[in-house]
């Protein structure tokens, strides 16, 4: 790719009028657009706005889109508040040098099929401030065709769940072969949340049906009996009798996930087969689910 | 357009094409410790800081870069040479091509963790590639380097 002109504007007002052109296009990171053909007749780069800052309130977080993914990384109130999914969404993405460059506002227009970033912000409350489009709900951005809008900011608003994110890569630091974030809001009517990415299309949410969260529930109920029974009777005893109670439960969650990922478009390329990635959309799920559980039992 | 910045300390202007990469204007100041490995910011040979942060130099346009604080291993000589020559007695490279810029990702290393476990140590240096080590001997000199810093032996 080639620039002709680079422009850093003073205001987004500025920034937008100047990407009503088709051949400008908005500096993220620059580094999956770098990698394209073509001349750009104007760069614009957001870099003077003050984009690059999170600010965190009782109910949300707005990210500026300028903001890295090693700032992502290493922001303590999102980690707390994803209980470690973010920082496990993004550290195996390259390095820590691609990581101070690359930006959440570049990673979520793309809504690229690979994208790790987009796959835990779906898990989330998550909605995109986009300057003339204003607020729209991340899901429904993801589905949106790519027009001469600028995001701004995605706000993330808090709400009582627990958060888990899982890949699988064949390499380390390598295109993920299945990105999987699972959700959990907190109560007894708790919904659920599965997002499977790098199908290898863009990442899908999927609420976790009442029988799947039934059953997680069912089992995390079980779990916490045989552990029960653990403190007052010999270990091997309390194995035994735990088994039966731990594995009905535990075929209904699996037959409830292998229920699940059969509704979850999958695709083949040059990284996995479609079956491969069903087959590994279940383990993440499941280890997902299975993490959760952990999570509260601690 | 004029470009102005801080380049190893001193005050750098130059008139530069809109469109070029921050790698080849260090280039064209002589900096030829930043080198291009495999240009789709993968490899991190041309790791340079940018404001103290290390970034991929092939991947920046260099107007990004107005204003700001630029490091490479030339202005970090004194502060690389103890690392640099320790490294290389332990033989942990080979051709020692990837070298300035795992070097200068390690020293970004050492500043944010001083004292970094192994597993630390390969997760910062996953975006430094090496066709010839196998990592085994860069993780071993690194930790041999940290405990001699500590007053440990020399192995």
């Amino acid at each position: 790719m080639k620039i002709k002109q680079y422009v850093r504007p003073a205001s987004l007002e500025e920034a937008y009028e100047l990407n009503q052109k088709k051949s400008a296009r908005i500096l993220g990171g620059m580094l999956w657009m770098r990698l394209g053909r073509g001349m750009v007749q104007t760069a614009v780069d957001l870099s003077g706005l003050g984009l690059d800052q999170i600010v965190e309130t009782q109910e949300e977080f707005s990210i500026g889109s300028m903001v890295t993914l090693r700032t992502l990384e290493q922001h303590e109130g999102l980690g707390r508040y994803t209980q470690g999914a973010m920082r496990e969404a993004v550290h195996s993405i390259v390095g820590v040098q691609f990581r101070n460059l690359a930006t959440v506002g570049g990673s979520i227009w793309g809504r690229f099929g690979f994208s790790d970033v987009l796959t835990l912000f779906l898990a989330l409350d998550t909605w995109v401030e986009l300057y003339q489009g204003g607020l729209v709900p991340l899901a429904k951005f993801a589905e949106m065709k790519k027009d001469n809008d600028i995001l701004v900011r995605l706000i993330v608003k808090k709400r009582a769940q627990k958060t888990v994110y899982l890949s699988f890569r064949n390499t380390r630091t390598d295109f993920p072969v299945l990105t999987c974030a699972v959700c959990m809001e907190n109560g007894p009517e708790a919904q659920g949340y599965a997002v499977i990415g790098a199908r290898p299309g863009r990442a899908l949410c999927f609420a976790l049906g009442r029988e799947l969260s039934d059953a997680a529930a069912e089992s995390r109920r079980s779990t916490s009996s045989a552990r029960g029974l653990q403190k007052d009777m010999p270990a091997e005893r309390a194995l035994s009798e735990s088994v039966p109670i731990e594995s009905a439960a535990s075929e209904k969650l699996e037959l409830a996930v292998r229920e699940l990922v059969q509704k979850v478009p999958m695709g083949s390329n040059m990284r996995a087969s479609a079956e491969y990635r069903s087959h590994l959309a279940e383990v993440l799920i499941r280890r997902g689910l299975k993490k959760l559980q952990e999570g509260e039992l601690s | 357009m004029k470009l102005s910045m801080i380049l190893n300390g001193r005050k750098t202007e130059e008139e530069i094409a809109e469109g070029m990469t921050l790698y080849d204007f260090l280039r064209s100041q002589g900096c030829s410790s930043v080198k291009c490995g495999c240009e789709t910011s993968n490899c991190g040979l041309c790791t340079v800081f940018l404001n103290e942060k290390p970034v991929l130099s092939c991947s920046v346009l260099a107007m990004r870069a107005q204003g700001c604080h630029v490091d490479t291993l030339e202005g970090l000589q004194e502060e690389a040479k103890e690392f640099g020559t320790f490294i290389a007695n332990q033989g942990a490279e080979q051709c020692g091509f990837c070298n300035p810029g795992m070097i200068m990702n390690a020293i970004a290393l050492f500043r944010e963790i001083p004292d970094p476990t192994a597993e630390e140590i390969k997760e910062y240096l996953a975006g430094n590639l090496c066709r010839c080590s196998g990592y085994e001997g860069q993780l071993r000199g690194i930790l041999n380097f940290l405990d001699w810093k500590k007053g440990g032996v020399r192995e």
